[in-house]
C-alpha cells in the first residue's frame, strides 16, 4: 500500500472519528460530562439502519433517516433519564459511572434484541470509485462520501453555532449556565438539544463506519467511540474545530501506523497519542485558555 | 401595586439557613440599596429573586404576579434582569454577541436594534469594542458589558450585584453615574453594594442586612447620617 493510498484511507477513517468526536466534545463543552455511552449510540444507529434496510426492505436513504431519528430520540431519552437527575450531584464521578452503565445497558439490549451473531453490513454507498493519476490511485466511493459528509457536517454545525440563536445559547450555556439562565435561556432545553445533535451525528457515523468495517455486533461502537474520545482530547475537548482536526489526525495516525509500523500495535499507538497529549498539552490542540481579566 | 414585593423569604443551602425570613418591597421608579457585610445574604437574595437559587418558603411578587416557583429562565421575560456579582460576561464571545444574548428572549429585530443603540449611548466604549472578545476587556468594561447585556432585555426592574467590586475609583464613579441614568430613564433599580456610602448616596431607600435578617430600613439619606450605620458600614 502506497503512502497516498494509506493517507486517503486515514482521512476517511479520521472523518468518521471526527463526526463521533463532535458528539463527545459538544456534550462535554455544554454538560461538562464525558458521555461514555456515545460510542454505543453508533452501534444502535447501525443496527437500526441494518434492520430498516434488510428486514423491512426499505431504501438506503430511509434507513439512514430512521437511524438518525431513532438515535436523536435515544440521546434525549438517555440524558433525561440517566444524566439529568445527577446534574446537581456533588461528585462528577456519579454521572461518569452512570455513562459507563448506560454503555453496558445499550450493548446488552442490543445483544438481547439482535443476538450475538455478527451481521454483515454492506456499504450504503454506491458511488463509483474515482481513478486518479492514470489508475494509480483509486479513491473509493465510500471514502468520497464519508469525507464529504464530514465536511458538510462541520460547516453546518459551525454555521448553526455562530449564526443561530439556539447555537449561541449553546455557547452561552457552555461558558456559564447561571448567566445563560439569567438571559432567559433554558439550560435543560439546551443540554437536551446538544444530546440530540450529538446522537444524531453518532447515527450518521455508525452508518459510515459500518460501510467500511462491515461486521456489525453489539460491541462494534465501543472501539471507535473510545478512539473518537482520544481524538476529541487531542483536538482539545470542548472545541468543535478541535474535534474535526483531532479526528482526522487520529485516523491518519492509526492507518499510517498500521501501514508503516505495525498492524498489531496500531491501537497502542493511538492510545499512546492520548498519553502524550495528556502529558505535553492537556488542553489539546485547540484547548481553550483565554485568561479572564479581573 | 409594588414593582417587587418579597414576603417572609427563607433560603437555605443544605443545612445552612442563609436567609431567615426577610420581607421588603421596591416601588416603581425607586433605587433601593441592600447593604450589609460579607456573608449577610445580599447575593443570595438576588439569586433567589431570579431563580438561580430556589426559595425555601415565602413569596416573591413581581408587579402583582407571584414568581416564587417560576423556572429561572422565564423571569427575564417578566421584566426583571440581573447583573450578577463578578459580572459573568460570556468571556469567549464578542461584546456584540454578549449584548445579543441579553436580548435572547426578544423577537422583534428592529426593536432589538433600537435598544442596542440606546445601550451604546449609555456605554460608548462598548460600541467601540463591539467586535472584541469579552474576556479581553478590562474589569470596568466587563461591568459595563454586564449592565448593557441586562438592559438589552428592556427590564422594568434591574438587580445589580456589587457593580463597583474590584474597580478603580474612576470606573466606580462612572458605574454609579450610569446607575443613576438608568434609573432616570424609568428603570427600577435594586442595588446590592459593599460600598455602602456610594450606594446610599444614590438610593432612595435602603435595607440593612445582617446574617440573613433585615436589621434596619429607611430613607437612604437618613441612613447615611445614622451613627450606627456610619460605624458599622461607612468606616467612620
Amino acid at each position: 500500500m502506497g503512502f497516498i493510498d494509506a493517507f486517503v484511507k486515514g482521512i476517511s477513517l479520521g472523518s468518521v472519528y471526527a463526526i463521533i468526536a463532535l458528539g463527545y466534545t459538544m456534550v462535554y463543552g455544554i454538560a461538562k460530562m464525558l458521555n461514555f455511552a456515545h460510542g454505543d449510540v453508533i452501534m444502535v444507529g447501525a443496527y437500526i439502519s441494518y434492520t430498516v434496510m434488510y428486514n423491512l426492505k426499505m431504501p438506503v436513504w430511509m434507513s439512514i433517516v430512521a437511524a438518525v431519528i431513532f438515535c436523536t430520540v435515544l440521546g434525549i431519552t438517555i440524558e433525561k433519564i440517566a444524566y439529568k437527575p445527577l446534574r446537581k450531584a456533588s461528585s462528577s464521578l456519579a454521572v461518569l459511572i452512570t455513562a459507563i452503565g448506560v454503555s453496558y445497558l445499550l450493548q446488552n439490549i442490543a445483544l438481547l434484541v439482535f443476538g450475538s451473531n455478527p451481521k454483515m453490513y454492506t456499504s450504503v454507498v454506491q458511488t463509483p470509485p474515482v481513478k486518479l493519476a492514470g489508475g494509480e490511485l483509486i479513491i473509493t466511493g465510500k471514502t468520497i462520501v464519508t469525507v464529504a459528509v464530514c465536511i458538510v457536517i462541520m460547516i453546518a454545525l459551525t454555521l448553526f453555532i455562530n449564526k443561530t440563536k439556539p447555537g449561541q445559547a449553546m455557547l452561552a450555556v457552555s461558558e456559564d449556565k447561571g448567566a445563560a439562565q439569567l438571559m432567559g435561556i433554558s439550560v435543560n432545553g439546551t443540554i437536551a438539544l446538544t444530546f440530540a445533535i450529538g446522537s444524531g451525528l453518532a447515527a450518521v457515523a455508525g452508518v459510515l463506519y459500518l460501510s467500511s468495517y462491515t461486521t456489525l455486533d453489539p460491541y462494534v461502537g465501543s472501539m471507535p467511540g473510545i478512539k473518537a474520545f482520544v481524538a476529541a482530547v487531542l483536538g482539545g475537548i470542548g472545541s468543535i474545530p478541535g474535534a474535526f482536526v483531532g479526528g482526522l489526525l487520529l485516523g491518519l495516525i492509526e492507518i499510517l501506523g498500521k501501514t508503516y509500523i505495525s498492524t498489531v500495535l496500531s491501537d497502542a499507538i493511538v492510545f499512546g497519542v492520548l498519553i502524550i497529549v495528556l502529558l505535553v498539552k492537556p488542553t489539546g490542540i485547540f484547548g481553550k485558555n483565554i485568561q479572564e481579566k479581573v | 401595586m409594588s414593582m417587587l414585593e418579597v414576603n417572609d423569604l427563607h433560603v437555605s443551602y443544605g443545612m445552612i439557613q442563609a436567609i431567615k425570613g426577610i420581607s421588603f418591597r421596591v416601588e416603581q421608579g425607586e433605587v433601593i440599596a441592600l447593604i450589609g457585610a460579607n456573608g449577610a445574604g445580599k447575593t443570595t437574595i438576588l439569586h433567589t429573586l431570579t431563580g438561580l437559587v430556589p426559595a425555601q418558603s415565602g413569596s416573591i411578587v413581581l408587579e402583582g404576579v407571584d414568581i416564587t416557583k417560576k423556572p429561572g429562565h422565564k423571569i427575564v421575560t417578566m421584566g426583571m434582569a440581573h447583573v450578577p456579582e463578578g459580572r459573568r460576561v460570556f468571556a469567549q464571545m464578542t461584546v456584540y454577541q454578549n449584548l445579543m444574548m441579553g436580548a435572547y428572549t426578544r423577537k422583534d429585530k428592529d426593536e432589538i436594534r433600537e435598544t442596542l443603540q440606546r445601550v451604546y449611548e449609555h456605554f460608548p466604549r462598548l460600541e467601540e469594542r463591539q467586535n472584541q472578545i469579552a474576556g479581553t476587556l478590562s474589569g470596568g468594561e466587563q461591568q459595563m458589558l454586564a449592565m448593557g447585556r441586562a438592559l438589552m432585555s428592556q427590564p422594568r426592574i434591574i438587580l445589580m450585584d456589587e457593580p463597583s467590586m474590584g474597580l478603580s475609583p474612576i470606573f466606580v464613579n462612572e458605574i454609579f453615574q450610569i446607575i443613576e441614568q438608568v434609573s432616570k430613564n424609568g428603570t427600577t433599580v435594586l442595588l446590592v453594594e459593599q460600598n455602602a456610602k456610594k450606594a446610599l448616596s444614590i438610593a432612595d431607600r435602603a435595607y440593612v442586612l445582617e446574617t440573613g435578617n433585615i436589621v434596619k430600613e429607611g430613607i437612604a439619606s437618613e441612613l447615611l447620617h445614622d451613627d450606627s450605620i456610619r460605624k458599622a458600614y461607612l468606616g467612620e
